[in-house]
């Protein structure tokens, strides 16, 4: 008797493991990339944030450990906010970040307004020609980003294929220098980051309702003054996300500044790279990645609490 | 140029649209003075959309004029022409409160803050929402959505209104209500509406004069009366209301009326006669069902002795007031009657059963006479 009494509670429990399977499955779905990507995003914070309250020592690993094992119970901390005030009172550093930020947001401006009536037109092209044109937004994509910025190279340079037209043509009588300066490095971030405006403006565009245009032409909309009062605020979601999508990386974009601008172009990501692995100094490294992230966050957070109060429609 | 006074609000001449090879609109002519209310009325895919949207200026005409208020629309963008439309979606702008819905069109316009507050709200008040002027759309019912939108494209106080389908997709209890309250409010405003819709019940209670339409072409212009007591052609005769088509061909010609053979012979119909015709032509005698007086055998004189038919009861819908009784002749003929429920009855016995045999007659001017 008391087997199967054993055998009912044991079945009893794998039901009750069931129905719960069953109830929330979709949160698991989700639960388990969201762990993951999470788990990934959040070891290496901590561990380039322990470094970056460590001081820097002639060693491998090439920095103070946080945690000291002495005779007591309890480990001593040693942790100093030195490389944060270092990366403040050195100008070059804030400097640094200040043109990073800079170069971004020109970037994503100009990104904007190429893409928008881009993602419009592609919106409003006959069905068949829609996915043509889609597929030649995504097909840079196909090849290596890499393979790309070189052939930039070879286009931007002083014998390279800009300059020989322009010299062919007449326009100029010697080089003009493109390569390795900060308008080489404004062309390859649009360049590069372009479909990442695109394809969050073509998406929410397409759920646009065309005929809410054509209600504010019949209450006396001019076209200019539908798009303001009209189309914009309804893209705006789309406008934000592409936004993000392309100012983040570019704030932080290392190849393209190293590539096209040479030792001219002073971006946060060089600086990181040359820290690291020019200068070992992991802890001022750190530092610079940390603020960075920090710079990064900080307004996105500012941005949604805004939005949360005023509430979506 | 005729005299300004007789000069219609709305004045369209030889409008066609083609999309492509297709015609979706063919050659209308169609005047439309002020204070009308005037319907659109017709199948799916007919064409009065294109027609509303051209008289709005989303399409230009492929030929053919459209003057508005003694001015040419060719050429004019919809944000300058004296109409305003109400849109078959809506068309809200789900970003923006009923207040800013309705205020949209006064600020284009560039109204004064005050004068627009007093405006709106007082449009607000009369389609009954001012306790909802500062939801959103998406949190209103179908219903109270409806009348945003008429209330933001009344606000203009346009010459004239055009509304597509204005209570499609309302529930059809709501649908009666609101037929009634857009009359009250264009009797109350006297703004001029073009009203489109597929719906001919719609369009009787709601218009002064109808245009029936199909495939592009007006088929038949009218009072909701006209359109229904003397329709032009079988198809007007059969897409408004029913009505009993009997195929024949003329076989005498009197003073007042002409006798008609019917198709498959042995059953003769003397009719009015309201188009000229000459014997042998063929025509359709078209008889609504309500116009057919109809008896059980054994009750004659109930019936008239004009166009009298024998037959059977075949099927029978009770409808509460009314019912509707199929009757199939010796000839083998079905004929759509309808009878009046006017004896109020509990035992579930009515007057007509299935297999009754009865006797059915109408007077000669009850039946219509279409030759197209
Ligand atoms: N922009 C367009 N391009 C091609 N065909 C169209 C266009 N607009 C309407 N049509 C066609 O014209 C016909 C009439 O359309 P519409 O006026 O919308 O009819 P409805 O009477 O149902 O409102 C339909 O067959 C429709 O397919
Ligand atoms: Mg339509």
């Amino acid at each position: 008797m008391p087997e199967t009494q054993l055998t009912t509670t044991q079945a009893g429990f794998v039901e009750k493991v069931f129905e719960w399977l069953q109830r929330n499955w979709a949160k698991l779905i989700i639960a388990i990339p969201f762990a993951w990507l999470l788990f990934f995003f959040l070891a290496p914070f901590f561990i380039v944030l322990k470094i970056s309250v460590a001081e820097l020592l002639i060693a491998s690993p090439p920095f103070t450990n946080l945690l000291e094992w002495g005779d007591g119970i309890l480990p001593s901390v040693s942790a100093s906010i030195d490389n944060y005030a270092y990366l403040w009172q050195d100008p070059l550093y804030v400097r640094t970040y200040l043109n990073s930020l800079q170069i971004a947001a020109v970037c994503t401006a100009i990104c904007l307004l190429i893409a928008y009536p881009m993602a419009y037109a592609i919106v409003r092209a006959p069905g068949n020609m829609k996915l043509i044109l889609l597929l030649l937004i995504m097909l840079p994509f196909w090849s290596s980003f890499l393979l790309r910025v070189y052939a930039w190279m070879g286009l931007l340079a002083d014998q390279g294929t800009i300059n020989d037209l322009l010299l062919w043509i007449g326009l100029i009588d010697k080089p003009i220098r493109l390569l390795y300066t900060e308008f080489a490095v404004y062309v390859g971030i649009v360049y590069t980051y372009l479909p990442f405006m695109i394809l969050p403006l073509y998406a929410n565009i397409e759920k646009l309702d065309f005929s809410l245009n054509d209600a504010a032409a019949d209450l006396g909309a001019r076209p200019a003054a539908t798009f303001f009062t009209v189309t914009l605020p309804l893209t705006w979601p789309g406008i934000v996300a592409g936004c993000l999508l392309v100012f983040i990386p570019a704030t932080g974009e290392f190849v393209i500044p190293d590539l096209l601008g040479g030792g001219n172009v002073l971006m946060i990501g060089r600086v990181l790279s040359s820290e690291f692995n020019a200068n070992h100094d992991w802890p001022v490294a750190s530092a610079v990645a940390v603020v960075l992230l920090l710079v990064l966050v900080i307004p996105m957070m500012l941005y949604h609490r805004i939005q949360a109060r005023e509430g979506a429609y | 140029m005729s005299t300004p006074a007789t000069e219609p609000l709305i004045r369209v001449r030889g409008v066609s649209k083609h999309f492509g090879s297709f015609t979706a609109v063919d050659n209308i002519d169609l005047d439309i003075e002020s204070g009308e209310l005037f319907v659109l009325l017709g199948g799916s895919g007919c064409g009065k959309t294109t027609l509303l949207r051209m008289l709005a200026g989303f399409e230009s005409a492929s030929s053919g004029s459209i003057t508005i208020d003694g001015a040419d629309m060719a050429g004019v963008e919809p944000y300058a022409r004296p109409v305003n439309m109400m849109f078959q979606s809506y068309a809200l702008f789900p970003h923006m409160t009923v207040e800013n819905n309705v205020a949209y069109g006064l600020k284009r316009d560039g109204v004064a803050r005050a004068e627009r507050r007093q405006r709106v709200d007082e449009m607000l008040a009369m389609v009954e929402l001012d306790s909802f002027a500062k939801r959103k759309p998406h949190q209103l019912s179908g219903g109270q959505r409806q009348r945003v939108a008429l209330a933001r494209a009344l606000v203009k106080r346009p010459k004239v209104l055009l509304l597509d389908e204005p209570l499609g997709a309302l529930d059809k209890r709501l649908r009666e209500q609101t037929q009634f309250e857009l009359m009250q409010l264009q009797d109350k405003l006297g703004t001029t509406f073009v009203v489109v819709t597929h719906d001919q019940e719609e369009a009787m209670t709601l218009a002064t004069r109808i245009a029936v339409m199909d495939e592009g072409r007006f088929v038949q212009v009218g009072s909701p009366a006209e359109i229904y007591e003397t329709p032009c052609s079988r198809f007007v005769a059969s897409f408004i209301g029913s009505a009993n088509m009997i195929e024949g061909s003329v076989i005498e010609v009197n003073g007042e009326t002409v006798v008609v053979e019917g198709e498959g012979g042995n059953n003769r119909f003397e009719v009015n006669h309201s188009e000229p015709v000459s014997v042998g032509d063929s025509v359709c005698l078209a008889i609504r069902p309500e116009k057919i007086d109809i008896a059980l055998v054994t009750d004659q004189a109930a019936t008239g002795s004009q166009n009298r038919l024998s037959g059977t009861i075949k099927e029978l819908a009770y409808l509460g007031g009314t019912s509707i009784l199929r009757v199939e002749t010796e000839g083998g003929r079905v004929f759509e009657v309808t009878s009046p429920n006017r004896l109020r009855s509990v035992s579930g016995k009515h007057v007509f059963d299935w297999d009754d045999a009865v006797t059915m007659s109408f007077p000669a001017s009850n039946a219509i006479l279409l030759t197209s």
